[in-house]
């Protein structure tokens, strides 16, 4: 216990002390959280579109100008023909092209079948979904009123309808940042924690002061109890800063227990700084750590579910999945951020990475070796 | 100069195939400087590093400050100090924290430490600097409170890998002078060097070449044998004939 305190003390100086490690503490998770939380947005807004309006009616004029009058659509340009209007696709001036045929007008007053053609820049296929999902919304809005307004031009009066109301529960205004803060937050502790870890004992054996402990009587359990502790104070306090940051600049609901949310944290950490000290002990560079700790991240992040619902991801992945500690720190923090889930609703995370928390410590206690 | 404090049989280390130390078999007595002598990879560190518990031996016997060497490596390391070429203090903290944090996980009480912080660093004459941090230190200073911190804990043996690597021979002579003192506070003192004039100041030298021991004596038994009047010409000729016979 003893030395365990003089191995704290020891590793809190030289955190403090680094220059140029605290404002890489401190400073890089509030601009990080800032910047991508209002960069990686998935909402829509500016689709720029191009008309070919080949009728130039009433009617047709009805259809395009329901969509300039959405705030997700922007009018780029008219055009008398498809082939003159395809040129702002190949010049990258819209992504999104509507063409009304002529004689639309007419069939309309003939109560005919009335088609509108939407043509969708597919480069990137997710922005293509969205902009053809929210045209396609435009245009059922248009469908559904024509009857309306075939009514009213014929008989001058009003029709009535069932009116739809939609409510969205946990995020009820949409709001993508709600969603995306938490998760954020998740990517920021873990590397903070995972490579601040993973650099430290190699660190150390570089500069070759390991070997100086490993001739001491200090115990296995005590040195990584010693790289441990600090670490997981420090993101502790990153998650807090974290979430005073995403209150204030973003409101986001606090909707469950903070100690719920804490407690799960910290379980999390065991296992992320303990896997960080693992590729530690296992690696004689600082380039091999960085290298092995950034695979894994790279991969834990990009399946966790952060930007890509993990419910479409293929049945094999989702099983990888089971693995990722990141996937259920994201979800967990999301369910008791958003949704205030508690302990009922979660205990089986709780005790998932609880087990795999203590199969990895105690992997990085057994494997260190003190002499080669 | 009685009781045997290491006593070593037969000890081999391989890597691979490459056999580093070839069947080492000596003593070292308690109270003296024992010299481990030999060219760069002669397997010096090698030996070193197995007797501190770094390194596990292929084969062989060894016993340490009364411990196995397989065994009891823990109960040696609370015994033994140790002190590498590689300059291993910590170089962000200051003098006194690292006196403190070594001092600490040797298990000394908070008021151990500062008694014998202060009396080290008045010693080492340095008592204005303790809060200066051992990055900004000059290196020979730097070897100085680096041995010095290694026998704090005041360890039955202490061992040197090559201690005065770069330093220039006025510093080195100081340093001797710390041996000197750690040996009249009762501490046995194992080092190794392939500086000639240091191996004068040992009481005994073993001479490795090649991974074996070619010769384990006094240096003027050594100088005598080989009809030479310095260490260097005793070097030289047993480095030769190590050569012949690999």
């Amino acid at each position: 216990m003893r030395t365990l305190i003089f191995l704290l003390q020891k590793e809190f100086i030289q955190i403090f002390r680094n220059r140029t490690m605290l404002p890489i503490i401190f400073l890089m998770p509030i601009v990080q959280l800032v910047i991508l939380v209002y960069a990686a947005t998935l909402e829509m807004k500016d689709i720029r579109f191009s008309v070919v309006d080949l009728d130039q009616t009433e009617q047709s004029r009805g259809v395009w100008q329901r969509f300039e009058a959405s705030p997700f659509f922007h009018l780029n340009s008219f055009h008398s023909s498809e082939k003159r209007a395809m040129q702002d696709f190949y010049e990258g001036t819209a992504d999104l092209l509507i063409i009304i045929p002529s004689g639309f007008e007419q069939s309309f007053y003939r109560n005919e079948p009335l088609s509108v053609q939407i043509l969708v820049n597919a480069i990137n296929g997710l922005t293509a979904g969205l902009s053809s999902s929210y045209a396609t919304q435009i245009l059922l809005s248009v469908n559904q009123d024509l009857p309306l307004r075939l009514y009213a031009a014929q008989s001058g009066s009003q029709l009535k309808q069932i009116e739809i109301t939609r409510r969205f529960w946990f995020n009820s205004s949409l709001n993508f940042k709600h969603y995306m803060v938490p998760g954020i937050l998740v990517i920021l502790v873990t590397v903070i924690g995972m490579f601040l870890s993973a650099i430290n004992i190699v660190r150390e054996k570089e500069l070759g002061t390991m070997e100086q402990i490993n001739v001491s009587p200090i115990g296995k359990v005590q040195f990584i109890l010693g790289k441990l502790i600090p670490f997981i104070i420090i993101a502790l306090f990153e998650l807090a800063l974290g979430l005073g940051i995403g209150k204030l600049l973003f409101d986001i609901p606090l909707r469950g227990s903070l100690w719920l949310l804490f407690s799960f944290a910290f379980l999390y950490l065991l296992l992320v700084i303990g896997f960080g000290l693992l590729l530690s002990t296992h690696s004689r560079t600082q380039q091999q750590v960085m290298f092995m700790s950034f695979f894994f991240l790279l991969v834990f992040i990009l399946m966790s579910g952060i930007f890509t619902p993990v419910e479409t991801m293929p049945d094999w992945a989702r099983k990888v999945n089971y693995l990722n500690p990141f996937a259920y720190f994201m979800k967990v923090n999301r369910m008791i951020l958003l949704k205030g889930s508690s302990i009922v609703d979660l205990w089986r995370d709780f005790l998932t990475i609880g087990l795999y928390a203590f199969l990895v410590l105690s992997l990085a206690i057994l494997t260190y070796r003190k002499r080669a | 100069m009685e009781k045997d404090i290491i006593r070593v049989r037969n000890l081999t280390k391989k890597f691979g195939d490459f056999v580093a130390n070839d069947q080492l078999t000596f003593e070292v007595k308690k109270g003296e400087i024992f010299g481990f002598l030999g060219a760069n990879g002669a397997g010096k560190t090698t030996a070193i590093r197995m007797l501190c518990g770094l390194s596990k031996p292929t084969s062989g016997e060894m016993e340490v400050a009364g411990f196995d060497a397989y065994t009891q490596t823990e109960s040696i390391k609370k015994n033994i100090g140790y002190m590498s070429q590689k300059f291993s203090l910590y170089d962000d903290l200051t003098i006194w924290e690292n006196i403190r944090f070594f001092g600490g996980i040797y298990g000394l009480s908070r008021s151990a430490i500062r008694d014998r912080s202060k009396e080290m660093l008045t010693r080492l004459g340095i008592v204005n600097l303790s809060n200066r941090l051992i990055r900004d230190i000059p290196p020979g200073w730097k070897q100085k409170i680096a041995f010095s911190v290694a026998i704090l804990h005041k360890p039955q043996i202490v061992f040197l890998d090559e201690p005065t690597g770069g330093v220039d021979p006025v510093t080195r002579r100081q340093f001797w002078d710390l041996i000197y003192e750690a040996i009249d506070q009762g501490i046995t003192v194992f080092v190794t060097t392939h500086y000639m004039d240091e191996a004068e100041y040992c009481h005994r030298l073993s001479m490795m070449v090649n991974g074996r021991i070619v010769a384990l004596d006094s240096p003027e038994a050594l100088k005598q044998r080989f009809g030479s009047i310095s260490m260097n010409d005793v070097f030289v000729q047993l480095a030769r004939t190590g050569e012949k016979s690999s």
